[in-house]
């Protein structure tokens, strides 16, 4: 069929050989979900990738905020980050966020762990806020709008939308469909939905049809660049 | 109430509280101290470990070959698969537990106010970088919310006070707490305390300078502490009939 007149061709999943290709899209002052809980499921060649690239005043939105010197301590030492959105940034090994919080030089907010998810999962379904139990009558909840529901008390949670999500899957298939392994599932299928433009990073990528449509995880309707490890140059991952 | 004749170490502590639980439950256990819990569950009762990185029927911590960096617990720790288990993503786990779904979770605490208010995510200093994880999430939403803690700080202040001083995880959240003294349950009316280690409800309340009342630790070897009434589940479970008295 020909489309009418100005009519744009569907977007499709364009494949990468290497992060710097797979990251064009990303600017200054962007917000961008980072998957991962701990290393499990954290896209590190797309964070190696991102230093590299050089966009600044970037907002993270992650679990963590950085182990030791890699991944996400990497881009927050590079001065990189002006603001971090997460649950558990106190690690033992979190030291380089902790001394550029304590020397002011980046912004924390800090939301509960189920709420966080929540907070893009909502972005992702188009929906404009919700009322969760979780953190009422506590310090996170304060100047928020509360609701009483049945007896019980609610805070009102808005939604995390993003320019840009990095996360880390198994497999992907030509259309973009995606599978995880294990716990490194965690925030990527809710992060994938959640972003205007979603970029995955994948130990391998297999022929469409080659995933059992049962098991899809991630549809392909939500990811716009895959990177393929397999297919790249292989980086250092410590 | 019944007795011990000396303050229970860690592992003790962790065994009690691992009797405490029912067979069939779904519990998570809080990354640290709680985690001991697990040591003492027996395999063969039914219990399924919840982890809030998106897994139900989390085995034993893995060793050695068993080491797969994609699969890890709460605390980063890789663990093992159990038959049986399964894994989501993040906002299904927390639905999991903000929906009432878990049976039990049992948190580590800074302080825990007699009408059940915990604090366990942040101590307020000035110059300390909060961070809050899970725990708000569980305190909300586990059916019934365990405390492991010592009853004394390194100050030998009571973590049991009369009001929180340290900023709340969640109000009116705690189901009992177990310390190495004694095991008190959280009652609208009140502190009750079911059970001493090597001390006397009397002695309790002069150290920790709260009105406390001696319970019956009721029932025989293992005291329920999940209510299955069945109203809510869609499944019934093979758990044993509850006789355990209402909370509150």
């Amino acid at each position: 069929m020909t489309p009418s007149p100005g009519v744009s061709a569907v977007r499709h999943v364009e494949f990468h050989g290497s992060a710097e290709a797979a990251l064009s899209v990303v600017r200054d002052s962007d917000t961008i979900l980072v998957g991962g809980f701990g290393m499990a499921g954290m896209p590190v060649t797309l964070i190696d990738g991102l230093i590299d690239a050089g966009p600044r005043d970037l907002t993270i939105v992650s679990n963590n905020a950085g182990n030791g010197e890699a991944g996400l301590a990497a881009l927050l030492k590079a001065g990189r980050v002006r603001k971090v959105v997460c649950s558990f940034p106190r690690q033992h090994d979190s030291y380089v966020f902790d001394e550029l919080y304590r020397s002011g030089q980046v912004e924390l907010e800090l939301v509960p762990q189920g709420t966080l998810a929540e907070r893009m999962r909502a972005a992702g379904a188009g929906i404009g806020g919700f009322f969760t139990p979780t953190g009422f009558g506590t310090l996170l909840a304060e100047g928020k709008e509360t609701r009483t529901i049945d007896g019980r008390g609610y805070v009102l949670e808005l939604p995390i939308r993003a320019d840009v999500a990095l996360i880390a899957a198994h497999r992907a298939d030509r259309v973009g469909n995606l599978v995880y392994r294990k716990t490194a599932r965690n925030f990527g299928p809710v992060m994938a939905a959640a972003a205007s433009t979603t970029i995955v990073e994948v130990a391998s990528v297999v022929e469409t049809g080659a995933l059992d449509p049962e098991n899809i995880v991630t549809p392909g309707i939500y990811v716009d660049h895959v990177l393929d490890r397999s297919a790249s140059t292989k980086k250092n991952r410590a | 109430m019944s007795t011990a004749a000396s303050r229970l170490t860690k592992d003790q502590l962790a065994a009690r509280i691992a009797a405490d639980i029912p067979r069939g439950s779904y519990v998570n256990l809080g990354i640290g101290q709680p985690t001991l819990v697990a040591d003492h569950l027996d395999l063969d009762s039914g219990v399924v470990l919840h982890t809030e990185n998106g897994m139900l029927g989390m085995g034993r911590a893995a060793t050695g070959d068993e080491i797969d960096p994609d699969l890890t617990n709460a605390g980063k720790v890789p663990v093992i698969e159990t038959p049986g288990c399964s894994y989501f993503h993040h906002a299904d786990s927390f639905a999991m537990m903000r929906g009432g779904h878990l049976d039990v979770c049992v948190l580590g605490a800074f302080q825990v106010s007699e009408t059940g208010d915990l604090a366990n995510w942040h101590t307020g200093a000035p110059d300390s970088i909060p961070a809050v994880g899970g725990a708000m999430d569980l305190a909300v939403g586990a059916k019934e919310v365990l405390v492991m803690m010592t009853l004394f700080g390194k100050d030998g202040r009571s973590k049991l006070v009369p009001e929180l001083t340290y900023p709340a995880t969640g109000l009116a959240c705690v189901s009992r707490v177990y310390t190495d003294h004694g095991v008190f349950e959280v009652r609208s009316d009140g502190l009750l305390v079911i059970e001493t280690f090597g001390c006397t409800v009397a002695g309790l309340m002069n150290s920790t300078g709260l009105a406390l009342r001696d319970g019956p630790r009721w029932q025989s070897e293992h005291a329920q502490v999940v209510s299955h009434s069945g109203a809510d589940r869609a499944t019934p479970r093979a758990v044993s009939p509850s006789a355990t008295p209402g909370r509150g």
